[in-house]
């Protein structure tokens, strides 16, 4: 990737992408239907657009993913 | 409590967390041991990029823990059954520790508010040091729309995220607003910078940018 394409992506912006407030009001459902093999992305598009733009409902994502994976 | 059509795990969590007397009080002391738990692990694998270290970060843990456990018990009623119940009280900890950890990095902040170290944002985007030179024409021009075309209010809130990387979760802790309305902000600032970005020949077609 060149210099252009990393800032591009930074810029780029989802309209699928539903915010934060709405993310996280599903991310329960969400992780776990991403350890049982559904397919939380697809169900939940405008969510998978949101975590993968914002690091801090992303690094929430990851956190209640490994929570979940160590019990 | 109803517990139809629940896990066998969840609903026995809820069948004990709406008990009276020692079995409750069993159910909660557990439930408070594990979100105690999950709280110093999720501190510790956010450690290396929050200020707060040592014994305060283990108090985060356990101060995320003890307010999850309130929210948990306060909000027994609004579980759904929409997941399992663990991960839905796990979710109450994992954000309290996302916000503590927000709130606690303006007591030992490795930048203030409003520093503006432009010379900074190659490296906060990732560009590669020996490419800098190449990318410096188009940076110019995304300082130049930040600076004359994003509001007041829009550039202080992209210059403190995205030029000096101050945690969103702290931004939105020390300007006393939403998380969402901070990535909204920043959204739309991204759009505006990409738009001008296109309109000038640096990027090219629109992508998926139009909301």
């Amino acid at each position: 990737m060149n210099e252009l394409e990393r800032l591009d992506r930074f810029l780029r912006t989802d309209p699928r992408d539903v915010g934060c407030d709405e993310a996280m009001a599903v991310l329960h459902i969400y992780v776990d239907l991403s350890v049982t093999g559904g397919d939380a992305a697809e169900r939940y598009p405008g969510v998978a657009a949101h975590l993968a733009a914002c690091g801090p409902c992303g690094e929430d994502f990851t956190g209640l993913l490994m929570a979940v994976a160590s019990e | 409590m109803p517990t139809a059509g629940l896990d066998e795990l969840s609903a026995a969590w809820l069948r004990r967390l709406g008990s009276e007397g020692g079995e409750r009080q069993a159910a909660e002391r557990e439930l408070h041991a594990t979100l105690v738990r999950i709280a110093l692990a999720e501190v510790r694998r956010r450690a290396a990029s929050t200020p707060v270290t040592g014994p305060e970060l283990d108090d985060v843990a356990h101060q995320a823990a003890d307010d999850a456990m309130l929210a948990v018990l306060a909000k027994l009623d609004d579980f759904r059954g929409e997941s399992r119940f663990t991960t839905w009280a796990y979710r109450f900890v994992i954000l309290e520790v996302s916000s503590k950890l927000g709130r606690h990095y303006w007591r030992n902040p490795p930048i203030t508010l409003d520093a503006g170290q432009w010379e900074r944002l190659p490296d906060r985007l990732g560009i590669d040091p020996a490419r800098h030179a190449e990318a410096a024409a188009v940076l110019a021009e995304v300082r130049r729309v930040v600076e004359d075309e994003l509001t007041a209010h829009q550039r202080r809130i992209f210059v403190a995220i995205v030029v000096d990387g101050i945690p969103l979760e702290a931004l939105a802790t020390r300007l006393d607003l939403q998380r969402n309305t901070i990535y909204k902000v920043i959204f739309d600032a991204r759009r505006k910078i990409r738009r001008a970005l296109v309109a000038n020949g640096h990027l090219d077609d629109p992508g998926l940018e139009q909301r």
